[in-house]
């Protein structure tokens, strides 16, 4: 049997689970999200360093957006909103992108009772919310209502040979079900915009990539100067990679072969099905921040060297690209592509990984899920002031 | 059979050695007739699959990932002592 359950949300969209989300607007009340998380250790509490200090347009509009994405994210049932008042991204100001949520909001500020009364106020919610929705019931998802994520970090010479060719092989099978990919890291895609403009769905998605991947080469010579070239570095050299662009096949064949159907922005929402692209970053932490604000509700997340890291409300499955790294951190790796190396087929992981994937969908916990190896940061363009 | 190597793509004229091969070793690869590797291969490699003239594209996931520099051997390693980027010289 493979079919797949969720929760169905009032926009259309449905959750493959259904968490209490307690969010911080600012990293000062971070304190008050820790002491609601030790007292109600079932919501999924979320504190971070975001929230003011930064001027510019971009990095505003980047910071409303995925908050906001958070709280109206499918896996999210209900929300905790912690504020302190004066912050740029204060309970006021988030309101208009919150407000057509469609789901119970409870929003509390430190500058309105102090840090201790609005944890006890904020525990408080927390569990109304959390018996609020404990009645809602899982009921068969469409796979054409499933966004899936593919990521890859902390990557080795193995990654872009058997855990990302597992992860393409799942993504290929995903889109034939009618279920949609996304993925991201622009920085990864230097080198392959003749590869990925040619299965663009049209000229318009084609000339998208094209931007997309110049300016992140440009930015990365900008930022690097003439270090631009380590982007490749020699531990990659070393593991027999040769140039950025062998890299750079390596990690977008996580994503498969099949169309790509839009660009989108850093963490926006697609509007198109199948396999989509994010404008986003290389790193692993702000990367899952934009692939969960664009809706996924799923991630896999292939390594090589090894990462524990997660993502509050949204499953991420670990799969190692080799045996050793797969069996030193068994605790926290849910599938080892590297036994591809030990001659298993491919078709065999790839059949594995589905079945893991749809039990994950179903409910059960991956190992970031279990460790609470939650990660939360975002991506920012200028430095704090 | 026991694999050591790994065709990605049927376009590609590179396998990818999944361990260390030595001096001599036979490659071992699904749809692969099997052949002796010229020098010692390090795990996750490149092994040439045929001839490749000087100024030709290595081809790996079915695409260009650099250029030959020299002539390269069936069986030989293919890495950036015989090998260029297109793109950003190193």
């Amino acid at each position: 049997m493979r079919e797949i359950t969720g929760y169905a949300r009032k926009n259309g969209k449905y959750g493959v689970r259904n968490h209490v989300l307690v969010l911080a607007t600012v990293a000062c009340v971070n304190g008050v999200i820790n002491r609601i998380s030790r007292e109600v250790p079932e919501a999924v509490c979320v504190p971070h360093s975001f929230g003011c200090g930064r001027g510019s347009v971009r990095d505003t509009q980047i910071l409303f957006r995925i908050l906001a994405s958070m709280v109206h994210h499918p896996n999210v049932g209900a929300v905790v909103l912690i504020g302190l008042g004066c912050e740029r991204s204060n309970t006021k100001s988030l309101l208009p992108f919150i407000e057509k949520a469609e789901k119970p909001i409870e929003i509390f500020n430190v500058q309105d009772c102090g840090s201790l009364q609005t944890a006890k106020k904020g525990a408080e919610a927390a569990r109304r919310l959390l018996a609020g929705i404990s009645g809602q019931s899982r009921i068969p998802l469409p796979w054409d209502k499933l966004l899936v994520a593919m990521e890859c970090g902390g990557s080795d010479a193995m990654s872009g040979v058997t855990a990302n060719v597992a992860l393409g092989a799942v993504s290929d099978w995903l889109v034939g079900k009618g279920a949609s990919i996304i993925f991201g890291e622009n920085t990864e895609m230097i080198g392959t915009s003749h590869v990925l403009a040619r299965r663009a769905k049209n000229e318009e998605v084609a000339k998208k990539i094209v931007e997309m991947i110049d300016q992140a080469e440009q930015r990365t010579k900008d930022i690097m100067g003439n270090l631009a070239s380590w982007v490749i570095s020699p531990g990659n050299m070393d593991g027999g990679m040769s140039t950025i662009a062998e890299k750079s096949m390596g990690c977008i064949h996580k994503g498969g072969a099949t169309t790509i159907n839009q660009v989108v922005d850093y963490g926006e929402w697609p509007t198109e099905k199948g396999l989509i692209l994010q404008d986003g970053p290389g790193y692993d932490g702000d990367s899952m921040a934009g692939l969960a604000a664009s809706g996924s509700q799923l991630m896999f997340f292939s390594t090589g060297r090894g990462t524990p890291a997660g993502f509050p409300a949204v499953p991420v499955i670990k799969v190692a690209s080799n045996t050793r790294i797969y069996q030193t951190m068994i605790d926290d790796i849910d599938i080892n592509a590297g036994s591809l190396i030990e001659g298993r087929s491919l078709e065999e992981l790839r059949e594995e990984m589905i079945d893991q994937m749809i039990r994950v969908i179903n409910g059960e916990k991956t190992k970031a899920e279990t460790n609470e190896m939650d990660v939360f940061t975002i991506m920012t363009v200028n430095p704090p002031f | 059979m026991e694999y050591n190597a790994l065709v990605i793509h049927t376009l590609d004229n590179v396998a990818v050695a999944l361990r260390n091969l030595i001096f001599g070793e036979e490659v071992r690869a699904k749809g692969v007739e099997g052949f002796p590797v010229l020098q010692e291969i390090p795990a996750s490699h490149k092994i040439a699959l045929r001839d490749i003239p000087s100024g030709e594209e290595i081809i790996k996931y079915g695409e260009t990932v650099a250029v030959s520099t020299r002539n390269i051997k069936k069986g030989e390693w293919v890495h950036t002592h015989n090998l260029e980027s297109k793109r950003w010289k190193k």
